[in-house]
């Protein structure tokens, strides 16, 4: 009985250690959200800039099936126009072709790591990128 | 009741024809939309020219295939076996003695009936309905059944992650990463756009001929037509489609 005040104690520091960094991110500002780099080539994305912007891997993996499985490879996007649907080829490609200003500021900032870019291969600046088949 | 009986039966005789004549329409459907793509290589053509790797450095180059020296852990699509390791079962006598004792170029037979396919536990490897046995990298989980299946060696594993061993990756197609399947796809991606496959381009012999085999008046049909021709390891009844004109 003699210990109580030191495993009381003792609790407490333990219960503060773990919640540490609860408290210090509650107590800091918010980070703030990332700067993304606009696409210089093209004017308008394949959908509304809020939905790519909460639902874009929905499209991707859409994208994906409909190519892999299905052999379709054109896009057609509510306005009428006709995309291929290429990661290398037309997301990054042709659009936000700086992936670490675009793509990674937000994955890093929502601390996700999609596993994309495993296999896909990241063009080369410069306007013949890619390079033929 | 009597009438009722009447009614039921001429409802379900007029539901069965219209079953049948809709299965017969698209059935007709199909098969006149099928293809059924296939390669045939002239053996002869190809040995002529000795150490040639054209066919060989186009594909691998197109599609990010990886150059691992390491024979326990290399990638390969298409390579170059000798004729009668590629051919092991007992060949008829009537094939040249020319074409036997060289080197031969082989590659996913893209079978009609696909051992592959058929232990896939994901379906991660399916046949098109063209006839090219497709990989989708996405779905692989890496158990190397199909690996196991194929009695020609035609996937390879990638026990390493591949990247570093791509000296100028193209970014037109997806490499792979480490603990996938991966083999040749007939290069669906460039008939989608109208184009040969690699190899075929590639030939400077124009020993490889690509076609579609339900068009009579194709490419390859035409080959096989005029020329005899063996494929490998029929016995097995994988049904293989790339025909070697010997």
């Amino acid at each position: 009985m003699r210990s109580r005040a030191l495993i009381a104690g003792g609790l407490a520091l333990a219960v503060a250690v773990v919640t540490w960094p609860a408290w210090r991110a509650l107590a800091s500002p918010p980070a703030p959200p990332p700067v993304l780099a606009r696409p210089s080539g093209a004017a308008r994305c394949v959908a509304p800039v809020a939905y790519m912007r909460a639902s874009h891997m929905r499209l991707l993996v859409e994208w994906r099936d409909r190519v892999v499985r299905d052999g379709v490879r054109t896009y057609t996007d509510a306005e009428g126009r006709l995309v291929e649907m290429s990661l290398s080829g037309t997301c990054i490609g042709a659009c936000h072709t700086d992936k670490a200003k675009f793509c990674d500021r937000c994955h890093d900032y929502a601390a996700v790591t999609p596993t994309c870019f495993n296999c896909h291969v990241v063009p080369e600046a410069g306007p013949a990128a890619g390079g033929t088949r | 009741m009597k009438r009722g009986r009447r009614v039921f039966l001429r409802m379900a005789g007029g539901a069965a024809a219209a079953t049948a004549a809709g299965a017969a329409l698209g059935c007709a459907a199909r098969v006149a939309a099928r293809q059924r793509l296939a390669i045939a290589i002239d053996v002869r053509r190809c040995l002529a020219a000795e150490g040639c790797r054209a066919c060989i450095d186009a594909c691998h180059r197109a599609h990010n295939v990886p150059a691992i020296v390491d024979a326990r852990h290399e990638v390969k699509w298409i390579w170059k076996e000798p004729f009668e390791r590629a051919f092991a079962a007992d060949e008829p006598d009537s094939i040249p003695v020319a074409v036997r004792g060289g080197l031969v170029p082989v590659f996913c037979n893209h079978c009609d009936n696909p051992p592959c396919v058929r232990v896939c536990p994901t379906q991660a490897t399916w046949a098109r309905s063209d006839g090219i046995v497709s990989i989708d990298a996405h779905r692989c989980i890496g158990c190397r059944y199909c690996v196991a299946a194929c009695p020609y060696g035609s996937r390879s594993f990638n026990w390493l992650d591949p990247q570093p061993f791509l000296a100028r990756p193209l970014s037109r197609y997806p490499a792979r990463t480490r603990g996938v399947v991966e083999k040749c796809n007939l290069c669906e991606e460039r008939l989608g756009e109208g184009r040969r496959p690699a190899c075929v381009e590639a030939c400077p012999g124009c020993a490889m001929v690509f076609g579609d085999l339900r068009d009579p008046s194709s490419d390859v049909r035409r080959a096989i037509r005029e020329r005899y021709s063996i494929r490998r390891k029929p016995e097995l009844g994988t049904r293989p489609q790339v025909y070697y004109l010997v």
